[in-house]
C-alpha cells in the first residue's frame, strides 16, 4: 500500500498518523504539502488532525479551499480511500465528501479522553478488521466534535449502514453519558455514498501502539493494508 | 552622529510612571551623560525592572548550585539544557505570567504558555512536553470560579492548537491567592546537542532579522506591570495584556525548526517581556556587539506606532534573529513557505551601542553593556530581610483522633487541594505527538514522554507545597525540590535537573526577603544533597494586593530519565494479591498537614522536616529497585500521607487495598495514617520478600503494611468502597465549575 498524508499549516497529527501508518505499512506515508496541487499516485489518503489555519473562520473551513483539496476530491471520487480524522474529518465535511458538520462540544469545553466506540459497520476496507459492534477504546480530543445532520440525512446514512463508529459504553449500550460531545445518534465516524471515504472524530493512531495504553487503533490502519495490499 | 531627537522633556512623574527610582534614575543619568528622551527612559524602564533585571533575587539566586556532568547549559540563556544521551538534550523552563492572568485569565495563560514554548525552541529544541503549576484563590471568592475557567480554557486553547502535549501539572486553591493567582507554565524541548541555538550575536555588519507576527501596541509595559503590587485599579491595566495566537506560534515552530536545519543561523532569541527592546540588548550584550536598528522596516499591524511603542510592545510570536551574510534569501523562502512576515531590521555594529533609527532620524543612541550589566543588583543592605520564625512543632497525641478514619479520608479525598484535577486536564491535548505513555498520563506522580523513535522516556513533574514554606521557608524550599525528584524516582525515571519559577510577595518587605532568602537556602541544600541542579528559572515577585502577599511558591519544575522506559511504572495497583511496602519512617508528622487543615480546621504547626541524605537513599533504592522489575507500582507519598497515598494508588488501578493497622506500631492510627514524613515511597509488589531483604541490606527503612484485593479501602476494621471515594475524589471540581 501507497499512503500520502496531507499537511496543512497547523496540522498537528500529521507525524502520529504518519508513525501509525509506517508501522503497519513497512515504509513511511508521503507527506503532502497543502500549497501542493499534485498527490502522487496512492492507495490512501489521510487527512489529519490539528488546527489546520487555526480554526479560523470553521473547524477544517479553509483547508478545504487550499490546492490539494481539489486533488483529493477528485481522487475520492475516482474510489481512492481517504481518511479524515478529527480535523481531518472537519475538512472533509467542509469539502462536501462527508455530510453534516462538526459543531461545537454540547459542554463547549475542549476534550481529551479515551472513549468507548462501537463498531457500526465493519464491510469496509477501514473496518474489516474489526468485528461487527465490537466495542473498542480510542482517545478523542476535540473542541468541535458535535456531530450535526438533518433528520432525513441522519436517516439514510442509518438506512444506507454508513455510521461507522458510534459512542457507547463497555456493553456496548448507547447513553447521554457515554456521548461525549453531544453528537446525533452518537455518531463518531461515518462513510460517504460509496463508502471509500471515512470520516472520524476519535483519533485511532494515537492508540495504535500498546506503549501507549492500548492498541485498539492499530487493527484500522493494519487493515487497511491488507484490504489495499 | 548628533543628539537623538527629543520628543518631549523627562518630569519627575514620568520617571516615577516607569518606575524607576531616584538612584536609579541618577544612575541613568550618569551612563547616559545626558538626559535621555521617552524613548531611551522606556528602555531604561523595562531593562531595568525587576521582571527583566532580577535585581532583588540575583544576588541570591547565584548561590544555588548549576551543575552537573549532564548540564550542557545553565541558568543565563533562554532555557537550560541537559545532555540525555545519543547525541540528544532536553531543554526546559518553566516560567510565570502571574500578574496578566489574573487581570485577563484566558490571554494571560495562553501567552504565558506561548512564551514559555518560544524559550525552548528558540534554542533548537522541538517542544514535546508541557505543564502548569496553578495556585488560585479560595474557592469562596467571587472570581475564583471565572479565573479557573479563563486560566484553564486558554492553556488548553494554546497549547492544544500548538500541538504539543500538556502533560501534567499541579493546582491549589488558598485565600492568599485570592488577588493575585499564580500561573507558571513550563515547557520541555528535545534537540540534537550539534543544533543548539544560543543568543548571542556576532559579526560586525550581519543582518538582524525579524519575523513572526507584526507588532502592535499590545502589552507595552507588561514586563513593568508585572514588577509591582495590584490595587482597586488593576483591572484598569488590562491593555498591557497581550493577545495570543497559537496558529502563528504553530507556524512560527515549523519555520525555526526548518531554518535550524540549514546553516543561516549565527544566534536567535525570541522577543518575550520587553518584546525588541530585551531581544536586542541580550543578543548584542552577551556577544559584545552593538545593533543599529531601523524602525520603519519592523512590520507593523497598526498606524502610526511611535519608536517607544515599538520598543516597548509585547506582542506575541516574534523573533529576532541575526543571520549569516549571504543567506538572506535562504532564510526568507522558509518564512515565506510558512506565510511569516521576515524583515531585516538592522546590523550589527561594533558600536556597543544601541542605536535606533525612525523615519530617518535617530531617535535613541545608548550603550548596551553599561544598561544591560549595570542593571541594579540588590544585596542585603538595600533588600533587608528577616528569617521567618520558626514554628512550633506539633505532637500527634494532642490531635485528637477521627470517629472513622475513613470517613476522614473520604473528605480529604474530595478536599480541593486533593480532589481530581481531571476537569482541568481533560481540557488539555496529553496525547497529541504521540509519545505519551499509557501511565505516564496526567494524574500520577510524574509525566512520562517517551523520547521519539527510542525506547528512552523523559520524566516530568511539577511540584512545591507552600503551606510548608510559609511556616518554615527553608523546609519548604528544600521540600518542594526533594518532593519533585521523589515524584521522578516513583515512575523509575533518574532526576536530572530543575528549573525554578521563584512566586513571592514585596521584596521590599523585610519579611517577604527573609521568605526567599529562606526558600533559596533550603533549594540549595536539596539541590547539592540530590545532585540536582538549577539550569533555569523565572522569579516572580510584588504577587500583593493592598499589602496581603501570596504564600512563598518556589514552584519546582523537573525533568529526569529513564533509558528503558518499558520498566517504568505508574502509581495503578491493577491486580490483587500486591504486597503493599511502605519505604521510608514515618513519626506521623501532623503539622501543617491536609488531615490537621481539612478535618480540624487548622493552618499551624512545623511542617514535616526534610532529611536530604535520608531522601537520597530511599530514592536511589526505589528507582533500581523498579529498574530491575521488582515493583507493580509506585507512590511518592506527600501531600495527606500514607492512607491518601494508597487510596489514589487503589483509584487509579481500580482495585482496593487493606492496610495492617498494627504496622502503626506505637504512633496513634491517624498520625501513621495521615501524618506526611518526607522521604516515603508506597510500593506494591509481587515477590515482597526480595524487595524486604534489599532494603534491609542498602539500609533503607521498609516495612510490609497491607495487601491489594477487593473493592474498597480498609484498615483496623473501617472498609469504604473504592466508588464511593472515587465519587468524592472525582466530582468536587466539575460540582464547583458547573455551579452558577
Amino acid at each position: 500500500m501507497k499512503a500520502a498524508v496531507i499537511v496543512f499549516p497547523g496540522s498537528n497529527c500529521d507525524r502520529d498518523l504518519q508513525v501509525a501508518l509506517r508501522s503497519a505499512m513497512g515504509a513511511a506515508p508521503k507527506m503532502v504539502w497543502h500549497g501542493d496541487s499534485d498527490m502522487p499516485d496512492v492507495d490512501l489518503i489521510a487527512v489529519p488532525g490539528g488546527f489546520s489555519y487555526g480554526d479560523y473562520l470553521r473547524s477544517g473551513a479553509m483547508a478545504a479551499k487550499s490546492p490539494i483539496m481539489k486533488e483529493v476530491v477528485a481522487r475520492a471520487g475516482k474510489g481512492v480511500p481517504v481518511l479524515g480524522i478529527c480535523n481531518g474529518f472537519q475538512v472533509l465535511t467542509e469539502a462536501g465528501l462527508l455530510p453534516g458538520a462538526l459543531m461545537r462540544n454540547a459542554q463547549l469545553k475542549y476534550i481529551c479522553k479515551d472513549v468507548l466506540l462501537k463498531v457500526a459497520a465493519n464491510d469496509t476496507a477501514f473496518t474489516q478488521a474489526y468485528d461487527q459492534d465490537q466495542v473498542i477504546r480510542i482517545p478523542i480530543a476535540h473542541h468541535d466534535g458535535n456531530y450535526f445532520a438533518d433528520d432525513d440525512t441522519l436517516n439514510e446514512l442509518e438506512d444506507d449502514n454508513r455510521v461507522a463508529f458510534r459512542y457507547c459504553d463497555a456493553a456496548g449500550t448507547l447513553s447521554e453519558d457515554a456521548n461525549p460531545n453531544g453528537s446525533q445518534r452518537a455518531i463518531a465516524g461515518i462513510f460517504n455514498k460509496n463508502r471509500n471515504v471515512l470520516g472520524m472524530m476519535p483519533h485511532p493512531e494515537r492508540l495504535a501502539d500498546a506503549k501507549l495504553g492500548g492498541a485498539d487503533g492499530k487493527p484500522m490502519f493494519d487493515g487497511l493494508v491488507q484490504a489495499l495490499g | 552622529m548628533s543628539a537623538p531627537t527629543v520628543e518631549s522633556e523627562i518630569t519627575p512623574e514620568i520617571i516615577a510612571e516607569h518606575g524607576l527610582s531616584e538612584a536609579e534614575y541618577d544612575k541613568v543619568l550618569e551612563i547616559m551623560g545626558r538626559a535621555p528622551n521617552i524613548t531611551e527612559l522606556g528602555i531604561f524602564s523595562v531593562m531595568w525592572s525587576e521582571h527583566c533585571s532580577y535585581k532583588s533575587s540575583k544576588h541570591w539566586l547565584k548561590t544555588l548550585p548549576t551543575e552537573a556532568p549532564w548540564v550542557i547549559c545553565g541558568p543565563g540563556e533562554n532555557a537550560g539544557i541537559i545532555d540525555i544521551g545519543d547525541g540528544q538534550a532536553a531543554i526546559f523552563k518553566m516560567e510565570s505570567h502571574n500578574h496578566p492572568s489574573y487581570i485577563e485569565p484566558y490571554q494571560g495563560a495562553a501567552t504565558g504558555v506561548g512564551g514559555i514554548l518560544r524559550d525552548v525552541f528558540t534554542m533548537g529544541a522541538r517542544p514535546v512536553a508541557n505543564m502548569n503549576a496553578l495556585r488560585f484563590g479560595s474557592p469562596e471568592h467571587p472570581k475564583t470560579r471565572h479565573l479557573v475557567d479563563g486560566v484553564v480554557a486558554g492553556i488548553g486553547g494554546y497549547g492544544n492548537c500548538v500541538g504539543v502535549p500538556t502533560v501534567g501539572g499541579e493546582c491549589i486553591f488558598h485565600s492568599a491567592y485570592d488577588g493575585n493567582i499564580l500561573v507558571n507554565a513550563m515547557t520541555v524541548g528535545i534537540a540534537d546537542t550539534d543544533k543548539i541555538f544560543y543568543s548571542a550575536a556576532s559579526g560586525a555588519g550581519n543582518p538582524i532579522v525579524y519575523v513572526g507576527s507584526k507588532t502592535g501596541r499590545d502589552g507595552i509595559h507588561g514586563a513593568t506591570m508585572a514588577s509591582a503590587e495590584f490595587d482597586d485599579d488593576s483591572d484598569e491595566k488590562r491593555p498591557t495584556v497581550q493577545v495570543g495566537d497559537p496558529f502563528t506560534e504553530k507556524l512560527l515552530i515549523e519555520a525555526c525548526l526548518e531554518l535550524m536545519q540549514t546553516d543561516c543561523i549565527v544566534g536567535i532569541q525570541d522577543m518575550g517581556a520587553a518584546g525588541l527592546t530585551s531581544s536586542a540588548f541580550e543578543m548584542a550584550s552577551k556577544g559584545g556587539m552593538g545593533v543599529e536598528l531601523d524602525l520603519d522596516q519592523v512590520p507593523q499591524r497598526e498606524e502610526n506606532m511611535t519608536a517607544y511603542e515599538m520598543m516597548l510592545s509585547e506582542s506575541q510570536e516574534r523573533m529576532l534573529m541575526v543571520l549569516k551574510p549571504g543567506s538572506e534569501d535562504e532564510a526568507r523562502a522558509i518564512f515565506e513557505k510558512w506565510e511569516l512576515d521576515f524583515a531585516i531590521v538592522g546590523t550589527l555594529t561594533e558600536t556597543g551601542r544601541m542605536v535606533l533609527m525612525h523615519h530617518g532620524r535617530m531617535v535613541a543612541d545608548l550603550p548596551i553593556d553599561p544598561l544591560a550589566l549595570a542593571s541594579p543588583e540588590y544585596d542585603e543592605k538595600e533588600r533587608p530581610w528577616t528569617p521567618t520564625p520558626p514554628p512550633a512543632a506539633i505532637d500527634a497525641e494532642s490531635i485528637a483522633a477521627p470517629n472513622d478514619p475513613l470517613a476522614a479520608l473520604a473528605k480529604i479525598l474530595g478536599a480541593p487541594d486533593m480532589a481530581s484535577k481531571r476537569w482541568i486536564w481533560e481540557q488539555y491535548d496529553h496525547m497529541v505527538m504521540g509519545d505519551t505513555l499509557g501511565h505516564g498520563r496526567p494524574g500520577g506522580d510524574a509525566a512520562l514522554v517517551r523520547v521519539h523513535g527510542t525506547d528512552k522516556a523523559l520524566a516530568v513533574t511539577t511540584d512545591c507545597t507552600p503551606r510548608y514554606c510559609v511556616a518554615d521557608p527553608v523546609q519548604g524550599g528544600r521540600q518542594a525540590v526533594a518532593e519533585t525528584w521523589r515524584n521522578i524516582t516513583a515512575v523509575g525515571a533518574k532526576p536530572l535537573a530543575i528549573t525554578d519559577c521563584m512566586n513571592f510577595g514585596n521584596p521590599e518587605r523585610p519579611e517577604i526577603m527573609g521568605q526567599f532568602v529562606g526558600a533559596i537556602e533550603g533549594m540549595r541544600e536539596a539541590c547539592v544533597a540530590l545532585e540536582f541542579p538549577v539550569v533555569s528559572g523565572n522569579v516572580s515577585l510584588y504577587n500583593e494586593t493592598k499589602g496581603e502577599a501570596i504564600l512563598p511558591t518556589p514552584a519546582i519544575g523537573a525533568v529526569g530519565l529513564i533509558e528503558n522506559a518499558n520498566k517504568s511504572v505508574g502509581l495503578g495497583i491493577t491486580k490483587a494479591g500486591l504486597t503493599l511496602i511502605l519505604i521510608g519512617d514515618t513519626e506521623g508528622h501532623l503539622g501543617q498537614s491536609m488531615y490537621l487543615r481539612e478535618i480540624e480546621g487548622r493552618e499551624d504547626g512545623a511542617p514535616p522536616p526534610v532529611d536530604l541524605a535520608t531522601e537520597r537513599r530511599n530514592g536511589d533504592f526505589v528507582r533500581a529497585q523498579i529498574n530491575d522489575g521488582n515493583v507493580a507500582a509506585c507512590h511518592d507519598l506527600s501531600d495527606g500521607g500514607l492512607l491518601i497515598g494508597a487510596a489514589e494508588m487503589a483509584m487509579a488501578g481500580n482495585v482496593g487495598v487493606t492496610l495492617d493497622a498494627d504496622a502503626a506500631s506505637t504512633l496513634p492510627l491517624h498520625a501513621w495514617l495521615f501524618g506526611e514524613d518526607q522521604a516515603r515511597y508506597l510500593i506494591a509488589a509481587d515477590n515482597a520478600a526480595a524487595l524486604l531483604a534489599d532494603a534491609k541490606t542498602a539500609g533503607v527503612s521498609a516495612a510490609q503494611i497491607g495487601v491489594s484485593g477487593g473493592d474498597a479501602v480498609a484498615v483496623a476494621g473501617f472498609s469504604i468502597a473504592l466508588s464511593k471515594l472515587k465519587l468524592a475524589h472525582e466530582s468536587w471540581l466539575p460540582d464547583f465549575m458547573n455551579v452558577g
